[in-house]
């Protein structure tokens, strides 16, 4: 790609943050992050979920306030506190539900966001002076249109465009790819560099690193809060390393090491499955594995390559397109929900607080959410409520869920304690397979601990589990092998004696095709 | 009184729809702006009992009708004040606090008024519009030229609401409001001052459309005048599609459904005109065109297609995001 050399000379830093602190109950999501962005360039932040890039931008956005820290525009000291402060300072966030009015126009939209808008709109002056701008930066946008006529892409260049017209001359951008076609990424990449052309600075929070190497100047690269590298120009870089920074140096002492050897029970059998994502493009493709009894199969990759979908393919939520699903014996290729249940899944999906438990809804009452059509507590058209609690007392006793009363909403439950009451609920009946997705994201250190040793004890008792993780060090301390998605298709396998940071990272990065 | 089916009929049946209409078109704009805005008020019928009560009981003791148009108008907005603060500031549910305004309204009024009945001599009244040349005109000149100045009022309100709201920047700000809140005040404007603003303008006029009823259309107070009209408003801004220029189009037929059975009962060689009962049911019409439209409004998926404002009946408030 073309590129017009941003300005090296650090005295041309538009923003610097220093010492950035941010604190969520649990968890530090940033601790102690430097930042600079100069002008006309592209700055890369880069980090698995939860690494706390985004907290970081909605600080310099002022959705969020700092603990700590400091943060310079055009070297002067600002207190950024609400949207409004940092709409003063020139700083505007493309956030990824993108803010536009569908019912309106896209020059009303515009119009909105300009400063000199006079008491009496003239609109054919303001479509005029969008078309101009629009040529300019190549973005083809008919003013008269409205949003909702729209695609994604196109939508993302209006709100570039009435940043750019509003005055801003900071744009912060969040993870702006994700939601769109490998041909409208193109697009957006090109239509980045016409902005900086024009003195932009930008910011980008993105897990793909192709595109960071292609387009961005520098990057910063945080790892659970912490900025591992700040400010490194990208000409000195490769995917491989940037994948290495972002999945951790260092190597923690694997725990669980004495190990049984797995059975050769095949309990879950996935057999050339392609599935389509949310959007309709092709999510999953010619996927093929096997998960053991006793064993742990992990599921690596970057955020965003097909791992979401594959979690609601095996747990009968949504539908694939063709390919063959066998669990425990039985063909569940079409099955419901229900019927996975039935053949002895356990299911710990991605968002607990949505997906996981009914947080409205009490402890006890969450606990028999997969038990209650069984007696004891099924008591003929009734539910026996004496039942429930003994068993909830039960299973959170055994689970050691803090609570302070059964009774109480399970939305009040922090993190791990939620996650600790999901786990009771779904080994609280006899299982086969054991379905985890992100099941240690944003816990504390603790916490993850006790959800590891958890599915030790299942893999110990004959369960087979297949664990969908960002986190290398989760899956190289846990897992029997390793697959790696890149795309949808699986890209590489890793046995447990042949688990090697390097390669997977290589793999992960769509580099390396050992499948 | 006895009449044919003719021209005169008509001339007579449009002019009467028309001044019949005009209140509900006061209320049917204060509802678009209100609902534009992302808040919905189904309020009006208060509002309006309220308004209409104020502006007679003003106009009598001060003999001054422009000043009873006046403190209708305030009444209304200062109910609709209140509502603001409940359903904008303090996020209460708007269906539940909608109908609560409906009976504090009305028993507000009720009681207020209890003085005010049947006492319609001797009360200022808004004037006619006379304009001797275009009075002779034939068909233009009864149903334009000999009308209260409120049908002309509502003409002129019509035009403004369609300027403000699609010409000028605060009528800009007011639909992004209800459209996109979290854009609009990522771009700094203030989205609760926005909405209370735009309540309080269709509390006055729903307060309008009562004082143009207790002080013009049918002068007096009477009880739970409105007989429903406030409803009838909140159904047509659905079916004006939140636009003013179809809110001018939806009022007068329904002014002029309204006052139907009453000519067709003058008519000897109707049914009607020998058996009173068919009468009643003639006058069910009106409101069955409501139902229509309220029913066809409840459905999400057509009230999208209809172009409902995307936030309309939620609160918003600035979430702490990520």
């Amino acid at each position: 790609m073309n590129r017009i050399a941003p300005s090296a000379d650090p005295k041309d830093t538009t923003v610097a943050m220093r010492g950035m602190v941010k604190r969520f109950p649990g968890i530090v999501a940033n601790d102690h992050v430097d930042f600079t962005l100069r002008r006309g360039e592209v700055h890369a932040l880069i980090g698995e979920n939860g690494a706390g890039k985004t907290t970081l931008m909605n600080m310099l956005a002022g959705v969020q306030r700092p603990e700590e820290g400091e943060i310079f525009v055009h070297d002067k000291s600002v207190q950024i506190r609400s949207p409004r402060d940092a709409d003063q300072c020139g700083i505007a966030m493309v956030h990824q539900e993108l803010m536009l009015a569908e019912a309106l126009t896209v020059a009303e939209n515009v119009a909105l966001g300009l400063r000199n808008l006079k008491w009496q709109i003239h609109w054919s002056s303001i479509e005029r002076s969008i078309e101009e701008q629009s040529r300019v930066l190549g973005f083809d946008i008919d003013p008269r249109a409205y949003v909702w006529q729209l695609s994604i892409g196109q939508r993302q260049r209006v709100e570039l465009l009435r940043a750019l017209m509003r005055g801003a001359r900071i744009l912060l951008l969040d993870e702006p790819t994700a939601v769109l076609s490998p041909h409208e990424i193109h697009q957006f990449l090109a239509s980045l560099r016409r902005l900086t052309a024009q003195g932009m600075s930008i910011a980008l929070v993105s897990h793909k690193l192709e595109e960071i190497v292609q387009i961005a100047d520098r990057f910063t690269v945080l790892r659970k809060g912490r900025g591992v590298v700040s400010g490194v120009p990208t000409a000195s870089t490769s995917q491989t390393e940037l994948a290495s920074w972002m999945v951790g140096q260092k190597i923690d002492k694997p725990c669980h090491d004495v190990r049984s050897p797995a059975s050769d029970v095949e309990v879950l059998d996935v057999h050339d499955v392609h599935a389509c994502g949310d959007k309709g493009f092709e999510a999953l493709c010619h996927v093929s594995f096997k998960v053991f009894a006793g064993e742990i199969l992990g599921v690596a990759g970057v955020s965003g390559n097909g791992q979401r979908e594959l979690a609601d393919v095996l747990s009968g939520m949504r539908p694939i397109t063709s390919g063959r699903i066998t669990l425990c014996g039985n063909d569940v290729t079409h099955a419901t929900p229900a019927r996975f249940l039935r053949a002895g899944l356990a299911y710990i999906p991605e968002n607990r607080r949505t997906q996981g438990a009914v947080t409205s809804l009490s402890l006890a009452e969450n606990l028999a959410l997969k038990t209650y059509r069984q007696p004891p507590i099924a008591k003929r058209w009734g539910l026996s409520r004496k039942e429930m609690r003994s068993f909830a007392r039960r299973l959170v006793d055994t689970f050691h869920v803090q609570a302070v009363s059964l009774q109480q909403p399970a939305g009040h439950l922090s993190g791990g304690n939620l996650q600790r009451l999901i786990l009771a609920r779904e080994l609280s009946r006899p299982i086969s397979l054991l379905l985890a997705a992100q099941p240690t994201r944003g816990l504390d250190i603790a916490a993850t601990r006790n959800i590891h040793d958890l599915f030790m004890a299942q893999r110990k008792a004959g369960v087979a589990t297949l664990l969908i993780s960002e986190d290398l060090d989760e899956l190289s301390s846990l897992c029997d092998r390793l697959i790696v998605l890149f795309r949808g298709r699986i890209v590489a396998r890793f046995d447990r004696a042949s688990f090697h940071r390097d390669a997977i990272g290589r793999a992960m990065a769509g580099i390396e095709t050992s499948a | 009184m006895t009449s044919r089916l003719g021209l005169d009929f008509f001339i007579n049946l449009v002019a009467a729809g028309l001044a019949r209409g005009t209140p509900i078109l006061f209320a049917t704009l204060g509802g678009i702006i209100t609902e534009r805005s992302g808040v919905m008020n189904l309020g009006i019928e208060g509002m309006m009992l309220v308004g209409a009560m104020t502006a007679f009981s003003t106009a009598r003791s001060t003999n001054n009708a422009l000043l009873g148009v006046c403190t209708g108008m305030l009444a209304g907005a200062t109910l609709a004040l209140a509502y603001a603060i409940v359903v904008v500031h303090l996020r209460a549910d708007q269906v539940v606090s909608g109908l609560a305004l409906v009976f504090f309204g009305s028993g507000l009024s009720s009681m207020l008024g209890a003085s005010l009945v049947d006492q319609k001599e001797a009360t200022a009244r808004i004037p006619s519009l006379s304009l001797s040349v275009l009075e002779d005109l034939p068909i233009l000149g009864p149903v334009l030229f000999k009308q209260n100045l409120m049908v002309w009022l509502g003409l002129a309100l019509v035009a403004c609401g369609s300027w403000i709201l699609f010409k000028t920047r605060w009528g800009l700000v007011l639909r992004a409001v209800g459209e996109h809140p979290a854009q609009a005040d990522s771009l700094g404007i203030s989205v609760l001052t926005v909405r209370t603003v735009c309540v309080m303008i269709g509390g006055a006029m729903a307060g309008l459309a009562g004082a143009s009823l207790s002080l013009a259309i049918s002068p007096g107070w009477v009880d739970g005048m409105t007989a429903g009209q406030g409803w009838v408003a909140v159904g047509l801004v659905i079916f004006a599609r939140w636009n003013p220029g179809r809110a001018l189009i939806g009022a007068w037929l329904f002014g002029t459904l309204r006052r139907l059975p009453l000519d067709l009962q003058g008519v000897p060689s109707l049914p009607v005109f020998h058996n009173p009962n068919i009468g009643y049911f003639l006058s069910m019409l009106p409101y069955l065109f409501v139902i229509g439209a309220m029913i066809v409004g409840s459905r999400q998926a057509l009230r999208r297609r209809l172009g409902a404002p995307a936030s309309l009946g939620l609160p918003w408030f600035r979430g702490d995001r990520g």
